[in-house]
């Protein structure tokens, strides 16, 4: 389980994050969506101490992290895997060696990373491309690399910042498609960020709406009641658009 | 081969030794100091992983104020130095000490400007990840930035040939020096062009063979 309570973030003089309290439970697929500048990529980096809070603690299951520093805080991290807007790949590297880089930081054996990369890499429908290197790879295929070198420590959290921003709609289709399945054939809870309704709606129980640095609202998104949830999210955002705070839907 | 190439083969020879001798300490030192201090340098920098502005600004005077010296004018300044690490001022062990001070300084710039265009999201990426900083610096730093240093290497080489030419002046030999006192001095031109002919191919050679190990290790 994940909680925030009372996170703050000030970057100069301007207040990111405002005293941001959010509870994330073990196993759910939560959104957080905003326009940018809303401060939820920032929120999401502090779950993984990317970002340090100011102010507030982060706790996860149980620990509290934001007072943590070196080995443990990189042991934290390895559980709490994170995949970007922009893949962030080596681009020197293969497919292969992208993934294991994940395992040599986890320090394991030698002898399992070979068979835990193509695990990982089957699980995303890389296998045949482990020998490619990025820059040989479309925007969908590296982000997956991105994903199989995220979960091939299995982590208990994938934070995902804007994973789909960048791609096409069938590219996103196949991303979040995958997203889901880890959720549900390995049970990590995973966060996603997005400015893109359509992309928390499809696969997201539950959702945070930023606005300004702070939760504007938290929704609920039940299997028959997907409507419900469109109508009621729209309506923050028109409210929002309306006071001009809200300048990307 | 040109007569005056064979009249004076051996000096020859021994001269390019010299070079040798003196480049080849100062690839050494710009690797094994210069690359740690320009990472070092880059990881200071602000919003970079270390970030200390009073250690990268002390560091980057530094480095700067001995780029800033004419080398001509370094190499006597640093005499005193020099006589206290070797033990006399003269000769071309005496000439590395001034040689290996400009590697590192110049290649430590060089370097540091190559680590700049690594993507900041491949770093943050690596910090996600729990990678320790040593862990980011070989696994991710230098994998990424591995072809613009290769080059930086190259350029920094061919500079450190056209420095060691100037060590003449405290008797460190080389092959410039033998074309200025062969050649100049004695009024053997067709001996200096002949150096300087063979001084171009080499530069050519090493910037050739830079480039092509830059190409064949991006893969970006």
């Amino acid at each position: 389980m994940i909680s925030l309570h009372n996170v703050s973030k000030r970057f100069g003089s301007f207040e990111a994050i405002r005293s941001v309290s959010l509870r994330i439970e073990s196993g759910e697929i939560h959104g957080i969506i905003g326009a940018s500048g809303a401060g939820k990529s920032t929120l999401v980096r502090m779950m993984n101490l990317i970002e340090q809070p100011d102010e507030g603690d982060v706790v996860i299951d149980g620990e509290t992290l934001n007072h943590l520093k070196g080995k443990r805080i990189r042991q934290i991290r390895q559980s709490l895997a994170m995949i970007f807007q922009g893949h962030h790949l080596l681009s020197n590297k293969t497919v292969f060696d992208n993934v294991v880089v994940a395992l040599q930081l986890a320090k394991v054996p030698k002898k399992l990373r070979a068979e835990k990369v193509m695990e990982s890499l089957r699980f995303v429908g890389l296998d045949q491309l482990k020998d490619q290197y990025p820059g040989q790879l479309s925007g969908g295929q590296k982000q997956r690399v991105a994903i199989a070198r995220a979960i091939v420590n299995q982590p208990k959290v994938l934070l995902c910042d804007e994973p789909t921003s960048s791609l096409d709609p069938n590219t996103t289709a196949e991303v979040l498609e995958v997203i889901q399945r880890i959720n549900q054939e390995f049970g990590v809870t995973i966060i996603i960020v997005s400015h893109e309704m359509e992309v928390i709606k499809s696969v997201c129980e539950r959702v945070t709406v930023m606005a300004d640095g702070q939760v504007y609202q938290e929704l609920e998104i039940e299997p028959t009641g997907v409507h419900k949830m469109e109508h009621s999210a729209e309506g923050i955002i028109k409210r929002l658009k309306s006071g001009g705070d809200f300048n990307h839907a | 081969m040109p007569d005056v190439l064979l009249e004076y083969q051996s000096e020859i020879w021994v001269s390019i030794g010299e070079t040798f001798i003196m480049v080849g300490f100062s690839i050494l030192a710009a690797l094994l100091i210069g690359l740690p201090v320009g990472t070092f340098l880059f990881l200071c920098r602000k919003g970079q992983l270390l970030e200390n502005q009073l250690v990268f600004s002390s560091l980057n005077l530094i480095v700067n104020i001995i780029r800033s010296f004419p080398f001509l004018l370094l190499v006597i300044f640093l005499i005193p130095f020099t006589r206290f690490i070797i033990g006399t001022a003269i000769g071309t062990a005496a000439a590395t000490v001034p040689m290996t001070i400009i590697a590192i300084a110049h290649y430590s710039r060089l370097a540091e400007q190559s680590l700049l265009d690594v993507p900041k999201g491949v770093m943050e990426a690596a910090v996600s990840m729990g990678a320790s900083v040593k862990d980011i610096i070989f696994k991710f730093l230098y994998v990424e930035a591995r072809s613009a240093l290769v080059l930086s290497m190259t350029t920094s080489t061919i500079s450190f040939i056209s420095y060691s030419t100037i060590m003449g002046v405290v008797g460190g030999g080389g092959i410039g020096d033998f074309a200025i006192r062969y050649g100049y001095l004695q009024f053997r031109t067709d001996l200096m062009i002949y150096i300087i002919i063979i001084m171009v191919i080499c530069v050519q050679i090493i910037q050739y063979a830079g480039i092509t190990l830059a190409r064949k290790i991006d893969k970006r």
